[in-house]
């Protein structure tokens, strides 16, 4: 399958503090990826990098074959969007004038808003469930609603490959599965390729179809869910004890860390004789 | 009804989505402008009711009305006019870039950058007698440039990597605090004289306006009002931060020198005529806001409007409610500008 994304040789640091070092990574066309890591491991730097938010030191990133640095900005909006971490809306902002400025890498200063503007916008609200929304300020939205909107902005630049960074963050368990939900059905109906940063791991293997594990500064492994995830991989990504079992509903890897809490387990098989 | 309708002339060419709502808000304050402009206009020693007004602007009115409202009356209310719009046109601009309902042509030093070029110009050119060696015509190009030379300076100071808005913020208070502290040693070691005009410069006014002031100021308001339109779709990205904006494809860095240059000329030019008025910039864009929404396209001709007829109220009030004594239209926004400030300090305190 062909590369949607591969990086060559990518540095990047921060003043002295190297974050990425020299990392070659491929990402497959038509799956969702997702990132994961202990928190400072790079992994949020590797995304922006690739979305151009951030300049690497040395390195390539290849978009569709191409490098990204040489192909012109808005080029780039057409074929990758990327909604960062925790946007925020100006005060006031309705649902529709936020969707429709995904539309700013097809206008011009005279094609302000053309039938296919329209259509597209029109789509991404639909996809997002937002119909009902659209003359409402972001605002006023619940957590939930406004990743939602966010994500419809970025539906509606009508790209191949979409990039978030932590798009559950702050969000309660419910509205973390319908933002997921909806991302793999954009993946599964329109094959899109999604590329995420998660911190959730059990949701990650649940959703992602490859997995990329970060650790110093490089690509500590990559794959599918169910062959990379263990408990030495845990061990050494994240520095913590766990057990792996089976999700009982998906059959994808669960992740059971160790710990302290209350431990029940002799009186419940007591209860039970 | 939708509350969006679409425009699109020469074959999808040319479209345009337009909010139904902004539209007539913006029309009833354009009525409301022309109304401020007619009573402004018939106000004063001699009255002059508005209808006789609309006769003389349309060239058909009294020989005698015709005369005072030509020579002595209209050319300070059009240069209050383009003042106010040019300067809320800034503040919206500078307010979008930044993220900040708080920023304003004062904020980031750049009425100071003029004022410090005004007094300076005054002492530089005063001889013995305290009268001017250099035609006074001077002083709205000192002022110009001092909004220019600051606007620059203020933003090579903030140059890292790249121009973040708060520390355009920060290096904008700083520069501006300086400014403020050149302008009064100069005005302390200067001659006495020379501090009272200089004060009067200060509050802003458009007192003594004339035609001549109109034929430079109007040509130049139009010109960077209709970029700035131009402009509001780059704006309307800034204000999603430079992340979602670098992603949709818009090149920040570049667009928000030029949307800072565009605010400075704005702010030079109205500066150059009428002096440091203080607080239009900040607070029509915001009434604006509330009025229209977020969009830019709609924001900044509303926020023109509100400027126009904040600065031509406040020059009426200067100019009948203690006449013949003049009060500078600098001393009333000020009087409703910094409550209303505090009101936004007050209300974004928990944001």
């Amino acid at each position: 399958m062909p590369n949607a994304i591969e990086t060559k040789n990518l540095t990047i640091s921060y003043g002295d503090t190297l974050i990425i070092n020299e990392l070659d990574l491929k990402i497959p066309k038509g799956e969702i990826t997702v990132f994961i890591g202990a928190n400072g491991c790079g992994k949020s730097t590797l995304l922006r990098s690739i979305a151009r938010l951030l300049k690497p030191n040395s390195g390539t990133v290849l978009l569709e074959g191409k490098s990204i640095a040489k192909l012109s900005t808005k080029e780039v909006a057409k074929k990758m969007a990327i909604l960062p971490q925790s946007p925020s809306a100006p005060e006031g902002l309705t649902v529709m004038q936020l969707v429709k400025q995904g539309r700013y890498p097809y206008q011009s200063w005279l094609r302000q808003w053309s039938e296919e503007d329209e259509k597209k916008v029109n789509d991404a609200l639909k996809a997002t469930r937002l119909e009902e929304l659209k003359e409402r300020s972001v605002d006023s939205l619940s957590g939930g609603q406004r990743q939602r909107a966010w994500i419809a902005m970025t539906l509606a630049q009508d790209t191949d490959i979409l990039l978030l960074d932590e798009p559950t963050t702050y969000l309660d368990l419910t509205h973390q599965i319908e933002i997921l939900d909806l991302l793999f059905e954009l993946n599964e109906q329109n094959k899109r390729t999604v590329i995420m940063v998660l911190h959730d791991l059990n949701l990650a293997c649940r959703y992602a179809h490859n997995i990329v594990a970060i650790k110093d500064q490089k690509v500590y492994a990559q794959g599918k869910p169910e062959h990379v995830i263990n408990c030495s991989l845990v061990k050494n990504v994240f520095d913590m004890d766990c057990e792996v079992t089976m999700d009982p509903l998906f059959g994808t890897p669960l992740c059971i860390p160790y710990g302290k809490g209350r431990c029940i387990l002799s009186k419940v098989a007591a209860a039970h004789g | 009804m939708s509350r969006y309708r679409n425009f699109r002339l020469f074959k999808g060419k040319l479209s345009l989505l337009a909010d139904r709502k902004a539209a007539l808000i913006c029309l009833i304050l354009f009525v409301i402008t022309f109304a401020v402009f007619v009573i402004s206009t018939g106000s004063g020693e001699m009255k002059i009711d508005p209808l006789t007004v609309v006769k003389v602007l349309f060239g058909a009115g009294p020989e005698m009305e015709t005369l005072v409202i030509h020579s002595f009356r209209l050319p300070r209310i059009i240069v209050a006019l383009m003042v106010g719009i040019s300067l809320a046109v800034a503040g919206g601009i500078l307010q979008g870039m930044i993220r900040n309902p708080l920023a304003s042509p004062d904020v980031l030093g750049i009425t100071g950058g003029a004022a410090v070029c005004v007094v300076g110009f005054l002492s530089l050119f005063s001889d013995k007698n305290h009268s001017l060696t250099v035609s006074i015509a001077w002083l709205p190009l000192a002022a110009f440039i001092g909004a220019c030379a600051v606007g620059l300076l203020v933003y090579l100071l903030a140059w890292k990597n790249g121009v973040s808005p708060i520390r355009l913020v920060l290096i904008g208070i700083g520069i501006s605090a300086l400014m403020q502290a050149l302008t009064t040693l100069l005005m302390v070691t200067g001659p006495v004289y020379q501090a009272s005009q200089a004060n009067i410069w200060l509050t802003g006014t458009v007192y003594g306006s004339n035609w001549k002031n109109v034929s430079i100021l109007v040509p130049w308001a139009v010109i960077f009002f209709i970029i700035a339109i131009a402009a509001a779709k780059l704006l309307n990205l800034q204000e999603l931060g430079d992340d979602v904006a670098t992603g949709l494809g818009d090149k920040v860095q570049k667009h928000r020198f030029l949307l800072l240059i565009l605010s400075t000329a704005l702010i030079g030019i109205s500066v150059a005529f009428a002096g440091a008025i203080g607080f239009v910039g900040l607070m029509a864009p915001h009434m604006a806001r509330r009025l229209v929404g977020s969009s830019f396209g709609a924001l900044l001709p509303a926020s023109a409007l509100i400027g126009g007829i904040l600065v031509m109220l406040a020059d009426l009030v200067g100019r009948t409610l203690f006449s013949p004594l003049e009060v500078p239209a600098g001393v009333f926004n000020a009087g409703i500008g910094a409550p209303y400030f505090i009101y936004l300090l007050f209300k974004t305190r928990n944001a």
